[in-house]
């Protein structure tokens, strides 16, 4: 039986960390896989990740997944695909399925990441073919170049639900609503306000009633709950689709843990059935670790901070390094860790709800239940102030770690500070130039360049734009103000992309003066 | 109508295998090689891959990542492939699964 | 004795509600109201409700109904979803046909 120093259970983001950690130390380390590609979910994710620069913040999901792959490869970890790990056993045992016949190995420890899988909610007709998960709506479109369908209805508006629904619209997917049963938006507020701009319905406290057609779906109804979840009758919606979207949460996909007899216990803030485990990834049986969703539902960019402990925890089980050069690693891990787990969505802050942001400033609340932010509500954040000439508008309202447009500022008119979840200020002092930088950087899109006084009677806007076709200076349309209604008439006065805005245009468009903080989206007259 | 994306904003063209023929209940349908059996069928507009055992209703893709077991089909003659992970090849044969055989009426012959 | 493992405790009568005919288990199509009336014939775990039922037992192994089925049958039971213990897990974790299964890869011994 072949034996390895390491044995890693999933290549995803996390699994991939842990191997690179290890074998940059020197364990001899195999990472099996049950995919025909490495990477996990990550180069599903074609967004810009948050954070800070150590969080490879404003880096898309997919190029961060390439950077970890030629990491892995310098580092000589060996990846096999297409190995289905199908047992795992206490003294150490991996039994994987290679082709036409099963493997068993041993190994001196093992680290599982095995990730994810997606909850589901049942409603009538939901086995119809037409019905998805979220998931397989990003594996058909952003893998396979494959649009899930023409017409999409949304379920579910965590960040996966919201993030997925924008993917759709890029794909050239119409999403006709965005529907969740819970009265608040569960995931960031600037990604549904990117979402809700584009004129998608947001129905809170809404959920589908039924999944309609014969051979495959058709078309679906929606209705309205009261706070016990129960249909309030005659708040009955239709919409004509030929696909429904699931992203209603996910779950730890423990069960390899579960054969090994890790200890376990169902923790509703950790997703479900998790490893008990220790900060260095550690769970109750020696030598076993595990990093990422499989121990708690988090993001990739913890996933990948998880992994790499566990790796380094692993090494020094090996006896590759000390135990004192392990706690000083895992420190600068930790504390990177740290920074992603403040602000409002923090693990610790799950089913809370917060009325104030860290600033004192009271939370904006048709955000969280329709997805924008009301002409008055937007005034009374750090980022939004007013002044002549070009200057930023940063419709960041909540304290979520990210801080790349302070970075991104070449005459530090921008200001987060020491603390990360902290709300993006205007330096009165400083002057924009109007690069747009900002605007680029801000894997939210809530920042945008106004001008008031750009002309007279006329102001600009420059906002990020990522979608196909792109419009063309002179082009004429209308802008969508936040809500994603047609407010004026808009004319495009520059389309600026460059490498270092990564396929997020900025688009300038000339509106009515009074328009100037309402504008937000625009749309050719073509496509109107 | 084509459920191919021909440009995206973010990824460019996407990068496909060359077209190739595959056999789907007996008549030739076009994919790209190496793609998933189910993003071809997708693609060309084919929602149901099999009716189930007990109470004969359709499914279609559901997971796309080979959990759910849902889009299985009888591909080459062998039934419960799961059709999101196994790749097109030149002359497949895809037929639609009718409880775990390709034969609609596969009760009447049991 | 667990709350979950008293087999005296009266649950009340089966009664029918919404959403009964709707399938849970997509694979061996088992529907909610089969899985509510298991948990009045005795059945109080997840391992007794696969068993009776083949709930979970179909080709994707319980992937995405055990959720679903611990909830419904918490529910039936008036106990919190984490009280109840999920299904044994054992290999093989993914499906796999028996003769791949059966054979052992040369670099085993």
């Amino acid at each position: 039986m072949k034996r390895y120093g390491l044995i890693v259970i999933g290549a995803g983001p996390s699994g991939l960390s842990a191997a690179i950690e290890s074998a940059k130390r020197g364990v001899e380390v195999v990472v099996f896989d049950e995919n025909a590609r490495p990477g996990g979910q990550l180069f599903k994710q074609i967004h810009k990740f948050f954070g800070s620069k150590e969080h490879h913040a404003k880096i898309r999901g997919f190029h961060i997944g390439e950077e970890l792959l030629k990491e892995a490869q310098e580092a000589g970890v060996q990846v096999v695909l297409n190995a289905t790990v199908i047992g795992l056993y206490q003294d150490k045992e991996v039994v994987v399925r290679i082709g036409e016949c099963v493997h068993h190995y041993k190994a001196d420890a093992i680290i599982i990441a095995t990730g994810a899988s997606e909850n589901m909610v049942t409603f009538d007709g939901w086995t119809k073919p037409g019905v998805i998960g979220a998931g397989a709506a990003q594996t058909m479109m952003n893998l396979h170049g494959i649009k899930p369908g023409e017409r999409v209805l949304m379920l579910g508006s965590g960040n996966v639900g919201l993030v997925v629904s924008f993917q759709l619209m890029q794909s050239g997917c119409e999403v006709v609503a965005l529907v969740d049963a819970a009265p608040k938006i569960g995931g960031y507020g600037v990604h549904a306000a990117k979402v809700a701009r584009t004129g998608v319905p947001f129905y809170l406290s809404h959920t589908i009633v039924e999944a309609e057609g014969e051979e495959h779906v058709t078309g679906v109804t929606i209705a309205e709950v009261d706070e016990r979840f129960r249909f309030i009758p005659g708040t009955e919606k239709h919409f004509d689709v030929d696909t429904i979207c699931l992203a209603v949460g996910l779950s730890p996909m423990s069960q390899l843990l579960k054969m090994a007899g890790c200890d376990m216990e169902d923790n509703p803030k950790r997703g479900g059935q998790v490893p008990l485990c220790n900060e260095r990834g550690e769970t109750s049986l020696s030598g076993i670790f595990v990093a990422g969703d499989v121990s708690g539902i988090e993001e990739a960019s913890s996933a990948m901070i998880e992994g790499r402990i566990a790796g380094i925890s692993a090494a020094c089980y090996l006896g590759y390094l000390s135990e004192t050069e392990r706690d000083a690693e895992q420190e600068k891990q930790e504390q990177a860790l740290e920074g992603l787990r403040q602000g409002m969505f923090a693990p610790k802050n799950k089913g809370k709800t917060l009325t104030q942001t860290e600033e004192g400033i009271a939370i904006s609340t048709n955000l969280l239940r329709h997805g924008y932010l009301t002409d008055e509500e937007v005034e009374r954040y750090p980022g939004v102030t007013h002044r002549a000439g070009i200057h930023p508008i940063m419709e960041c309202t909540q304290n979520i770690p990210c801080n790349p447009c302070q970075d991104a500022c070449p005459k530090k008119c921008i200001k987060i500070g020491e603390k990360i979840t902290s709300l993006p200020a205007v330096q009165e002092e400083a002057t924009c130039i109007g690069c747009g930088l900002c605007v680029a950087s801000c894997s939210g899109q809530a920042i945008f360049l106004v001008d008031e006084t750009y002309k007279p009677g006329y102001a600009s806007v420059t906002l990020p734009y990522e979608f196909l076709p792109l419009p063309k200076q002179g082009d004429k349309g209308i802008a969508l103000n936040r809500k994603g209604e047609p407010c004026c008439a808009a004319e495009v006065v520059s389309v600026r992309t460059a490498a270092a805005f990564d396929h997020t245009s900025l688009l300038t468009i000339q509106v009515p003066a009074d328009m100037a903080m309402k504008a937000r989206f625009f749309r050719t007259e073509e496509a109107v | 109508m084509s459920g191919r994306i021909e440009e995206h904003p973010i990824l460019g063209i996407p990068e496909k295998g060359k077209l190739v023929t595959f056999i789907y209940n007996g008549k030739p349908m076009q994919g790209c090689e190496g793609e998933p059996i189910a993003a071809a069928l997708r693609a060309a507009g084919v929602m149901t891959h099999r009716y189930t055992q007990k109470r004969h209703e359709p499914r279609g893709i559901f997971c796309a990542i080979g959990r759910c077991t849902d889009c299985v089909m009888v591909v080459n003659g062998k039934p419960n492939v799961r059709t999101c992970m196994t790749m097109l090849e030149e002359g497949m044969q895809v037929q639609t699964q009718y409880g775990v055989s390709a034969d609609p009426d596969w009760e009447a012959h049991k | 004795m667990g709350k979950i493992n008293d087999r005296s405790r009266d649950i009340g009568e089966f009664i029918p509600k919404e959403g009964d005919e709707r399938l849970v288990c997509r694979c061996e199509e088992i529907t909610q109201g089969e899985i509510r009336q298991a948990v009045h014939d005795g059945m109080f775990t997840i391992t007794e409700i696969r068993r009776y039922l083949r709930a979970g037992m179909g080709l994707c192994q319980g992937q995405t109904c055990s959720k679903l089925v611990k909830s419904i049958v918490a529910r039936e039971l008036k106990v919190s979803p984490a009280e109840l213990e999920p299904a044994t897990s054992r290999a093989p974790m993914r499906p796999i046909e028996m003769h791949i299964f059966a054979k052992e890869a040369d670099d085993n011994e």
